[in-house]
């Protein structure tokens, strides 16, 4: 039930705002996220955005776990974990 | 592809999810013995189970779950409360969809008074509820506020519209909880012998990682804040065992994308406005001390406490065993009751109905790929 999901805001009047979602629209609440803009990704908890996700975090969290993993995003592997590789 | 996607896709990125995959193997082989890992958040139980993570580790670490479903741990007392108040002529329910189908005593439940034609409506969001209060005056609108730490600011943020609005018949049935009294208690129950705990991601948006240095001081146990991808929580596996193999117990912040060391102050203020701690009972775990959240005396006119019911003694479900689930003592199918009668269309017990609850989760997704025991 604390399940939350990220949502684009398209549009904000206010303390609401309009967000997206795979074509989904809904209007929310940004009362406990005063500091959302539009064009932000907000995670959105029962109606009310609750926090802005931060995209650069997000990106050097990926770059670090492929760096220390020796992974290439690139490639991806069978589900029989791994034995082949292709490219996409 | 869409800007939603292409931040949630490289979390579920198979390459990734295998080399972790093969990190936490390696890891496990050093270790000195078996470990205890712990995911408190219901909805980390339901997307470990989605993916089928838990097959994917070692066999000498064994992934637990907590007691953070919110309507697993919302006690029978409760439901027959709420039941009283939707048995009033002029009270109007509104609920989360997850509480309907949750067992009261004597087997009732919201769903079947709602067949008994009970004014219950199921919402996605207190402002639901506060939409409903607008459009019916002459009902007195209770809204089920169940929930953490999360859910609590949204409720919060409802009452001060209610009171901005100056709407009178808005009133809230408190059932929620707070999750530091519980991790203390899991982290000393001598029975579990916990190695880490893998932290509720969207509580902690909230509280903020700082919140958590009880844990690395007074209960000395590994700990790690995660998302709900694949990779997310399989990095949290691997943090868990580092910091168990280097005996060095912190708090990591591995979802630091929504989390920050201060949480989200805004929604705390508001939260601390409305609310303040009680002393309150779990399904499974007991009455545990300012474990709760009770509406501050100066908003009485919003406690739907306050009107006058009669409560029956609450009787807990024969054989059911949710509460060693949800310590964490049990896996579900060691519960007599687990698909010998209760089932996700016909639950007996919390853990059961909610897609979050321990025992629904392993029945949809783990029943066949564990065989009996696990």
């Amino acid at each position: 039930m604390c399940l939350a999901l990220p949502m684009h805001l398209t549009a904000r009047r206010e303390f609401e705002g309009d967000a997206e979602l795979g074509g989904v629209r809904r209007t929310i609440s940004l009362l406990l996220c005063p500091e959302a803009n539009v064009g932000d990704h907000v995670l959105v908890h029962a109606g009310y955005a609750i926090a802005r996700i931060d995209r650069a975090e997000a990106e050097a969290t990926l770059a670090l776990l492929d760096a220390t993993l020796g992974v290439d995003p690139d490639v991806v592997p069978e589900p029989a974990h791994g034995a082949q590789a292709r490219r996409p | 592809m869409s800007p939603v996607r292409a931040l949630r896709d490289p979390f579920h990125h198979r390459s990734r999810v295998e080399a972790l995959r093969q990190q936490v193997g390696e890891m496990a082989t050093s270790l000195a013995r078996p470990v205890t890992l712990m995911e408190v958040c219901g909805t980390h139980t339901h997307a470990i189970a989605a993916a089928g993570l838990r097959h994917l580790l070692p066999a000498n670490v064994r992934l637990v779950a907590g007691p953070g479903c919110p309507v697993c741990v919302t006690p029978v007392d409760y439901l027959d409360h709420a039941l009283a108040l939707a048995a009033q002529p002029d009270v109007t329910l509104c609920t989360f969809g997850d509480l309907m189908r949750v067992p009261a005593s004597r087997r009732d439940s919201l769903e079947r008074a709602s067949a008994r034609g009970a004014d219950i409506r199921v919402v996605y969001s207190a402002r639901d509820a506060l939409q409903v209060a607008r459009t019916r005056p002459q009902r007195k609108v209770v809204f089920l506020a169940v929930g953490f730490e999360t859910t609590m600011p949204t409720v919060a943020a409802a009452l001060a519209e209610a009171e901005a609005l100056g709407l009178a018949n808005f009133m809230i049935l408190s059932g929620s909880k707070v999750i530091e009294p519980p991790l203390r208690a899991l982290a000393a129950d001598p029975d579990l012998h916990l190695d880490g705990f893998l932290l509720p991601g969207h509580v902690s948006v909230i509280v903020g990682a700082d919140f958590y240095d009880f844990l690395r001081r007074d209960c000395r146990v590994a700990a790690a804040i995660v998302g709900f991808a694949p990779v997310d929580i399989l990095r949290g596996v691997a943090e868990l065992l580092r910091q168990i193999s280097e005996g060095r117990p912190q708090v990591r912040n591995l979802y630091a994308r929504v989390v920050t060391a201060a949480g989200n102050r805004t929604a705390r203020a508001m939260l601390h406005e409305f609310f303040e701690p009680t002393d309150t009972n779990w399904r499974g775990l007991g009455r545990i001390a300012s474990s709760g959240l009770r509406l501050r005396p100066r908003w009485k006119h919003r406690d739907a406490t306050s009107l006058p019911v009669e409560l029956p003694a609450p009787l807990e479900p024969r054989g059911c065993r949710c509460g060693d689930v949800l310590r964490g003592a049990i896996a579900p199918p060691a519960c007599p009751l687990f698909a010998r009668g209760c089932d996700p269309e016909h639950p007996i017990g919390a853990c059961m109905v909610s897609s979050e609850g321990s025992c629904a989760a392993w029945y949809r997704h783990e029943r066949h790929a564990a065989g009996a025991g696990a």
